[in-house]
């Protein structure tokens, strides 16, 4: 729903956005990986005050085993929300909103997932959004890419998003809830760069074909460093002996 | 939950190697080129008792919408708007594929595409369906039924939605004393207040190829989809990625370009459409 504030302004005169960024600016962000104990991977991943957790369980025997393919692992992937994670309480059941955000993120993993490893197989990814403040599906893909590297799941690549937005008339990276319910547009992006893939494509409002192309080539840049960070982030989470 | 298909059609190499060796020629088995849609028919006002309706058939796939009009409360933090809701069914008779049930994670995304295309460029004028603002608003609920499913249930799904909206009329209503209205749906007023058109392009990657209005055939040997949609002045309304696989820069872009003119096709059978009555 897009909430039109009257007044309010999200540029100012020296090009600036509503919390000080310049338009091709991240919020501050933190990755953990092997925050919980029973999962087989997990992660966290902050930008901003968005906040959201993945764990990963598997290659396991599905529950319903009619769900097993012959030749690959399936991948089951459940994005939702806390019921505090927002400022009016978000029921906990499944909305409509996290039926589709769950079957976008899937298909934005799907593409490095080397599923065909482990046939007869589920690989589950839980991505619980702990507080959202805007790019909380894109912050899922992030936080689910480290989780399944954490778990140990061969990879073709890893994956990370954001939200590329357009706010008074300037094409801006990582769009908060504000921007994102002010905004004219709100273009979440993952990509897996190593293998030169866009893995979550997804357009909310009006751009011109040359604003899309901007967008597009912000998220990607963006999107290149926090897949270095995550590189960064799985290195240092694990112990080198030494000699090696 | 969100979980890989696991009862898609299983479509023989030979019928992909065949379908490949033909886009190498940039011609498809029904004779189109890469970037035609399909046959497109669009019939309006097929259920008298909707306040809007369409069917639209896209080559063999088929779909009706219909568009039901109440009084309701607006949304607090728009109060003098009316309501646009679109909801989706894929029921079981259009498909071997479809089950009964509540709705499923593609029937769910489809509404959900349609609802922001037309919400996000405001195709509506919502604020024109305000009865009385802050507390009595006009509900539109827009009703996707696929009948027949022979691929591309977005583009034909968008084509009856927007059809259906430009056919529904306002009914006739009085204002009580007490404040109530009093609705009599026998009496059909005013058109919706449509500022714009939109149609979505629904443009397949097989291979390297991409390709414009996909078969259901074609879609089981897609890689990935992306629907796009657009409005009469070509502007780029929403888009959409779908499907287990990812697509270059560049293959999104090229996309892009192709669904604008491609659209073209689709807006002149929805103008012929809507122009007849």
């Amino acid at each position: 729903m897009t909430v039109k504030h009257a007044g309010l302004r999200l540029i100012d005169e020296k090009g600036l956005r509503h919390d000080g960024r310049r338009p091709d600016e991240l919020r501050p962000v933190a990755m953990r990986v092997g925050v919980l104990s029973n999962a087989d991977g997990s992660a966290l991943f902050e930008i901003g005050k968005t906040k959201v957790l993945a764990a990963v369980y598997g290659p396991r025997e599905p529950p319903q085993r009619h769900t097993m393919l012959p030749d690959r692992a399936v991948l089951r992937v459940r994005y939702h929300m806390a019921p505090f994670s927002t400022m009016d309480r978000k029921s906990p059941a499944p909305s409509r909103r996290e039926i589709e955000l769950s079957k976008v993120i899937r298909e934005a993993l799907e593409p490095v997932v080397i599923a065909e490893l482990y046939p007869r197989t589920a690989i589950d990814v839980f991505v619980e959004v702990l507080q959202a403040d805007g790019g909380t599906r894109t912050a899922g893909v992030t936080a689910a890419s480290l989780a399944l590297a954490d778990a140990g799941i061969p990879m073709k690549g890893l994956v990370a998003g954001v939200a590329v937005g357009k706010v008074d008339g300037v094409i801006v990276l990582d769009v908060d809830e504000l921007e994102d319910s002010a905004g004219e547009a709100d273009l979440p992006i993952a990509a897996a760069p190593d293998i030169g893939l866009i893995t979550l494509f997804q357009l909310n409002g009006v751009l011109s074909r040359q604003e899309l192309e901007e967008a597009v080539e912000m998220g990607l840049s963006a999107i290149r460093r926090l897949v270095d960070m995550e590189k960064e982030t799985l290195r240092s989470s694990v112990t080198v002996m030494p000699g090696e | 939950m969100s979980t890989t298909p696991y009862k898609l059609p299983i479509v023989p190499m030979i019928k992909k190697q065949s379908y490949l060796s033909l886009y190498r020629k940039g011609a498809r088995i029904d004779g189109r080129d890469l970037e035609t849609p399909r046959n497109v028919r669009i019939e309006t006002g097929v259920i008298e008792k909707a306040e809007g309706s369409a069917i639209a058939r896209l080559g063999n796939t088929q779909v009706i919408a219909g568009v039901k009009i109440d009084v309701g409360s607006p949304f607090r933090d728009t109060p003098d708007q009316g309501v646009l809701t679109v909801h989706a069914e894929f029921v079981p008779l259009a498909s071997p594929l479809f089950e009964p049930g509540p709705p499923d994670e593609n029937a769910v995304e489809l509404a959900r595409v349609v609802d922001r295309s037309l919400r996000e460029v405001g195709a509506v004028d919502l604020s024109s369906l305000a009865i009385r603002p802050g507390e009595k608003v006009w509900m539109l609920w827009v009703d996707l039924y696929i009948l027949d499913h022979d691929g591309n249930l977005f583009d034909a799904s968008m084509l009856a939605a927007m059809a259906a909206l430009l056919d529904a009329r306002l009914p006739e209503y009085e204002e009580l004393e007490s404040g109530e209205i009093m609705v009599d749906k026998s009496r059909k007023g005013e058109p919706l207040k449509i500022d714009h058109r939109v149609v979505t392009v629904t443009i397949a990657k097989v291979d390297e190829y991409l390709i414009v209005d996909p078969t259901l055939d074609e879609e089981t040997i897609a890689d990935a989809k992306i629907v796009v949609a657009v409005d009469e002045e070509k502007r780029i309304v929403g888009a959409q990625k779908t499907g287990g696989s990812g697509m270059t820069r560049e293959e999104i872009l090229k996309a892009v370009d192709i669904a604008g003119k491609a659209s073209e096709v689709y807006f002149k059978a929805l103008n012929e459409a809507i122009s007849k009555g």
